[in-house]
């Protein structure tokens, strides 16, 4: 093992031994001459990533660190190189980016937005890290995402659901892989349509802060246009931990179907309460009582047990998926850590990989000229099919997963099965759609 | 009217949990005189004692199954519980299938174990010492607990289900004459409602009809004459921790089957049980279950549509509105006693 | 001096060379060096310890000098972030009317909970306070979403208002600045030999508040005015019988103390133009509390010590990963090094609240007066003098 401190300003140790004097006065250490924010040396480069450690999403955001250390481990050659090998652009050689080593440091967000940007500014004023990325919540992506536009920053996000993200809150030096609420509903709403029939009344139980506002807003939307019904829509407190008293009316309320607007801690519990209460036994309107999580997450899905069986959502990715990118990610990801990835790595794995290789056609770190090679990019082989960044908000388009919670697991990973793959025609919409409006990505910014 | 009897029940419910949690927190309270924040935490060792004894009682071997592959494409390696091997497999699942309530056994030995070390080895270090030093070591230990915790079961809720003849719901509303489905009610909350009268109902007659609990009574009201009188009041307050510390404890481990219990559980019900046992008036153990009935009720109904509609956002603030004028109107709250904690 | 007695002028003199200095002083090692993991002298930490520490210092000026224990004083650093946005959001990215008004908006805030919750004390008061800011952090993460941006929070954006400023060009952000002279986040760097050293204007500009903050706190401790809150802390029924009315002075005190928290919220915002919901929540307003009595509750530097030494762990311990140690311990044969590197692991990165957790303990445990009495005992031992001067100085602790 060699040593492997990080610093960005490790070039000065060799040069100017005993030199002082004032440098230019800059903005979050720009170097002048370069005309960006953090300019790499000529052996390294720094990323920093910003996850979750402590706090609910600890799993989670272990979870990005593995997925981002493999990443790293395989943009510098070593591994078995993983998607670098399935992915349509072949730039990437595995000796770093650009000829530069890749170093990392990392954060704790702590799922807080405050906490999230003074780790996030750490990263950049201290360890003069190039980019950001990470995350598992829209609140921390959507606060880092403007630090980093505002310091001349690229942010790579990582989980983040809310349409917000790249709707109203966008940013032109942000990008996001995710997919979003608007592609949940619009990708469930068929699924469900053709499963439960067009005649159903729905019940939603909406956690109350932006995300679950936009996910019952965009499942509402959709599944209305297909005939269903909405009967209630009763928002519950993040901090709530116990959901019977929400759960308790829904039986009796003429509704036949409960949408779960939650993520995290509130869908594991929310769902055991609706198990408990019975009502996946339950018939109303002579039919069968279902329920709905929109957003999966295997992990939180492992929270819940055996409550999510048979019970529909859709996810971003999953690890049963057997086009080639896939399986090579699972491949060299359950190699080294024994267990398969969750959604959360891949979707930070594969924004590693993107990042790496848009420097690369770009030949320049400038977070300008790497915006400018992300924007309108398609790519293919990265597990999702074939996708394009679009340049009008930055957002991911590919297929979207509608899932199912599995009746009958083969091994403790085997949570979730592959219903339907919605292509990526069906899910897409305008950059200004209503549910997206009211954002203005503006234009790059370098810092310096 | 039935989606007011369904409140009333969710309200008892969640009354019972912050009612045995604000028990014990108001018993160290009354009788220490000490601010433990730690006591979230016990109730969250609690939990994890069923998890442990759960996982332990389903400890297997691997047993290689050539037929079937892992995600890697490997041979799959089975688990096979060695309970299976020692009872037969029909035997070993129901063992498993009981695992909560089995580890109520194990959880009453190791909680006031648990306390008793916490009361010997630390805060009986703290009566003396002013109440803001006892909120930061209480506070670190709550944290050092949490984090030991997550370091061996991680941070994402455990699924720890009740026994199988447990799960279901029990429709009241035909009993009584409504339509079905109109009041139903999951079988293992009535359990633990039911459960959390008895503990409460044992913990007032112990400190009630015993010798010892008169002693702890006499100690609560004047620390010192009881001194005097040559009682050695430590010994029984250190009991006394360790009931306490079993109160919690056993809230949590009946709280399992309800919610998947995650490594800050404690943290989540600490601020709400502090409110519990404040509004119920400090050093009153009535007071404390009184408040912790009366607040879930009126959770229960502030999250009704029909009241949300007309005052949004009421459901988020009600504990600490009726906190705050109930504290308003009775300075000690429900049934507080003067001079405790006022200072 | 400046009407401070010699021994106070002197504390005030040693916190004025310390935050003057540093940007030195929290960067001892050179860059790229192993230790240089542990500098804090990078612009976001020191802005942090100052900020906090006024934040510190106002609250002790309620818990140190009354013993009244508020538990939701973060209530009042959010809607003093809340107010300073909307000031950037409205009028100006300057930093002075966000700043007056958060102090205002905060004052009137913590005059009308504080009305309300002075009518009980001990613990009763306590809940009070909590109930409050708990109503406060749930109303501003959901349904005052509009008001307070919810989960995402309230920023400045390219296409606010912002009467008193020109228009943005295509591009540009909005930085808060001081009246066009010069913006929060410029800064100065200073290259001696393998050291950096970042001279920061929002630090700077932070810092000369913290001891203006910190001044005016000294003249509280040592007025007729203070002396009536200590009498109301070691005997308000003996104050009571006097025929004084302790109401007005524990008002006057928890205002003054809602305004410091206020005050902390506009400045936070000032260097990161962002106002989350989080920073009201109870573990917020329990961070205070902890950073004070950590510090040594009722003593003049104790709290700021307090804020420094929780806001170091949050920052760098976070950010030991297990590179970083390997980086450390390669030098050790292997069998050894994995096995350091094992026993250290769960404290750092994802373990700092473990850590801070056992500090916690530690230091109430063997220091009862807090760090300040950590410090007396390290300057009795190296100099000898006769103890009572270092008493003097620091008050005994709260209670």
């Amino acid at each position: 093992m060699n040593n492997s401190t990080f610093s960005r300003r490790r070039v000065l140790k060799t040069g100017a031994i005993a030199s002082a004097g004032l440098a230019l006065p800059t903005y979050l250490r720009a170097d002048g001459h370069t005309g960006f924010t953090n300019a790499p040396g000529d052996n390294e480069v720094i990323l920093g990533f910003n996850v979750p450690q402590t706090g609910p999403y600890a799993d989670e955001g272990a979870d990005e660190l593995r997925a981002y250390e493999l990443a790293v481990e395989h943009l510098n050659g070593g591994g078995d190189g993983g998607m670098l090998g399935t992915f349509s652009s072949k730039v990437l050689d595995g000796t770093g980016i650009l000829g530069r080593e890749v170093k990392y440091v990392t954060g704790d967000t702590q799922t807080k937005s405050d906490a999230a940007r003074a780790s996030a500014r750490s990263m950049i004023e201290k360890d003069g890290a190039i980019m950001i990325t990470g995350g598992s919540s829209s609140g921390v992506a959507v606060a880092v995402q403007a630090l980093c536009q505002e310091a001349g920053i690229i942010f790579m996000a990582g989980l983040t659901h809310s349409n917000d993200t790249t709707g109203k809150d966008r940013r032109a030096n942000g990008f996001r892989h995710f997919f979003n609420s608007y592609m949940s509903g619009a990708a469930l709403a068929p699924v469900l349509a053709a499963n439960y029939g067009t005649d159903r009344k729905a019940y939603h139980l909406t956690a109350d802060y932006n995300w679950g506002y936009t996910t019952e807003e965009a499942v509402k939307s959709s599944t209305e246009a297909l005939g269903w019904e909405t009967v209630n829509a009763v928002k519950t407190p993040l901090t709530q931990t116990d959901f019977s008293s929400y759960i308790a009316p829904v039986l009796n309320s003429g509704a036949d179907v409960l949408v779960l607007n939650h993520y995290g801690g509130n869908m594991v519990n929310s769902l055991t309460n609706a198990v408990q209460f019975g009502l996946r036994e339950a018939q109303a309107n002579g039919q069968n009582f279902e329920i709905i999580v929109p957003l999966y997450s295997r992990l939180m899905a492992k929270g819940a047990g055996a409550n999510v069986k048979g019970i529909f959502g859709s996810t971003n990715w999953h690890w049963s998926l057997q086009d080639e990118g896939s399986k090579a990610f699972v491949q060299s990801f359950g190699t080294k850590y024994g267990f398969p990835p969750s959604q959360a790595a891949h979707t930070t794995y594969v924004q590693t990989l993107l990042y790496a290789d848009a420097v690369t056609r770009a030949n320049s770190f400038n977070p300008c000229a790497v915006v400018e090679a992300l924007e309108d990019y398609e790519f293919d082989g990265l597990g999702n099919g074939k996708t394009l960044y679009r340049g009008a908000d930055h957002q991911c388009f590919k297929d979207v997963l509608v899932v199912k919670g599995k009746e009958n697991p083969e091994n403790e990973f085997d949570l979730l099965e592959i219903v339907e793959v919605t292509p990526v025609e069906q899910v897409t919409y305008a950059p200004d759609h209503p549910q997206f409006a009211g954002g203005d990505l503006g234009t790059c910014n370098p810092g310096a | 009217m039935d989606q007011i009897i369904l409140q009333i029940l969710n309200g008892l419910d969640k009354g019972s949990a912050y009612a045995l949690i604000a028990l014990g927190l108001t018993l160290i309270f009354g009788t220490l005189g000490v601010v433990n924040f730690a006591h979230g935490a016990l109730f969250m060792m609690g939990a994890f004692v069923a998890v442990t004894v759960s996982k332990l009682l389903a400890l297997s071997h691997k047993v290689v199954d050539e037929t079937r592959t892992d995600f890697l494409g490997k041979p799959l390696q089975v688990d096979v519980p060695y309970v299976y091997d020692w009872f037969g497999q029909g035997a070993g699942d129901t063992i498993i299938d009981w695992a909560v309530p089995i580890s109520i056994l194990f959880a009453i030995p190791i909680m006031v174990a648990i306390g008793f070390i916490m009361e010997r080895g630390l805060i009986k270090h703290f009566y003396k010492r002013p109440h803001a030093d006892q909120i930061l070591v209480t506070f670190g230990l709550a944290i050092v607990l949490q984090e030991i915790i997550k370091y061996f079961y991680g941070a994402n809720p455990i699924p720890t289900p009740a026994p199988s003849a447990f799960t279901g719901s029990f429709d009241f509303g035909v009993a009584f004459g409504f339509d079905p489905n109109a009041i139903i009610y999951p079988y293992w909350r009535l359990v633990y409602f039911f459960f959390s009268i008895i503990v409460i109902g044992a913990v007032f007659a112990f400190l009630q009809f015993t010798t010892f609990g008169m002693v702890v009574r006499a100690g609560m009201a004047d620390r010192e004459t009881v001194g005097m009188l040559g009682i050695n009041i430590d010994k029984r307050f250190t009991v006394m921790f360790g009931i306490a510390a079993a109160v919690a404890g056993l809230a949590g481990v009946m709280y399992v089957p309800i919610n998947p219990p995650n490594y800050h559980m404690g943290m989540d019900f600490l601020v709400l049980s502090f409110v519990v046992v404040v509004v119920g008036g400090m050093g009153s153990l009535p007071g404390a279950v009184a408040a912790g009935f009366l607040l879930g009720i009126l959770e229960s109904f502030a999250s009704m549509s029909a009241v949300i509609n007309i005052l949004p956002g009421i459901n988020q603030i009600i504990i600490y509105l009726v906190a705050i004028i109930i504290l308003l109107t009775r300075p000690r709250g429900l049934m507080g006693r003067k001079g405790v904690m006022e200072e | 001096m400046l009407g401070l007695e010699k021994k106070d002028f002197r504390l005030l003199l040693i916190v004025v060379a310390l935050t003057m200095l540093a940007p030195f002083i929290l960067n001892p090692f050179p860059e790229g060096s192993d230790m240089a993991q542990f500098n804090a002298g990078y612009p976001d930490l020191m802005q942090r310890f100052v900020i906090f520490g006024i934040l510190a210092i106002g609250f002790n000026i309620l818990f140190g000098l009354t013993g009244y224990l508020s538990f939701g004083h973060a209530a009042f650093l959010g809607v003093g972030s809340y107010a300073a946005v909307w000031m950037f959001k409205l009028l100006s990215m300057n930093v002075i009317p966000a700043i007056l008004l958060s102090v205002v908006i905060a004052g009137v805030f913590a005059l009308i909970i504080g009305y309300v919750s002075l009518r009980r004390s001990g613990i009763y008061f306590s809940i009070l306070t909590l109930a409050f800011a708990q109503m406060s952090y749930a109303l501003a993460y959901s349904v005052l979403t509009p008001l307070t941006g919810g989960e995402t929070g309230l920023q400045p954006k390219p296409g606010d208002p912002r009467i008193l400023d020109r228009a943005l060009e295509p591009g540009e952000t909005a930085t808060p600045g001081l009246f066009g002279l010069f913006d929060m986040r410029d800064s100065l760097e200073l290259t001696v030999g393998n050291w950096v050293f970042t001279f920061n204007a929002g630090y700077y500009f932070a810092a000369v508040i913290m001891i203006i903050a910190f001044y005016m706190s000294i003249r509280i401790f040592r007025s007729p005015f203070g002396m009536m809150l200590r009498a109301i802390k070691s005997n308000q029924t003996r104050m009571s019988y006097t025929g004084l009315n302790a109401r007005p002075y524990t008002l006057a005190a928890f205002v003054i103390s809602g305004m410091y928290a206020g005050l902390a919220g506009g400045l936070l915002v000032s260097m990161d133009p962002q106002a989350g919901a989080e920073r009201m929540f109870w573990t917020a307003s329990g961070e205070i509390v902890l950073m004070t009595i950590l510090g040594g509750a009722g003593t003049l530097i104790g709290p700021v010590l307090g804020a420094g030494f929780i806001k170091y762990f949050e920052n760098i311990v976070s950010k030991i990963n297990k590179t970083t140690l390997e980086g450390w311990f390669y030098w050790l044969p292997d069998g050894l090094e994995d096995l350091v590197i094992t026993v250290i692991y769960p404290f750092v990165g994802k373990g700092w609240h473990l850590t801070l957790g056992l500090l916690f303990m530690l230091v109430v445990i063997f220091l009862p007066g807090g760090l300040v009495q950590g410090g007396q005992k390290i300057a009795a031992a190296f100099t000898r003098k006769k103890p009572d001067d270092a008493k003097s100085s620091a008050t005994e602790p709260a209670e």
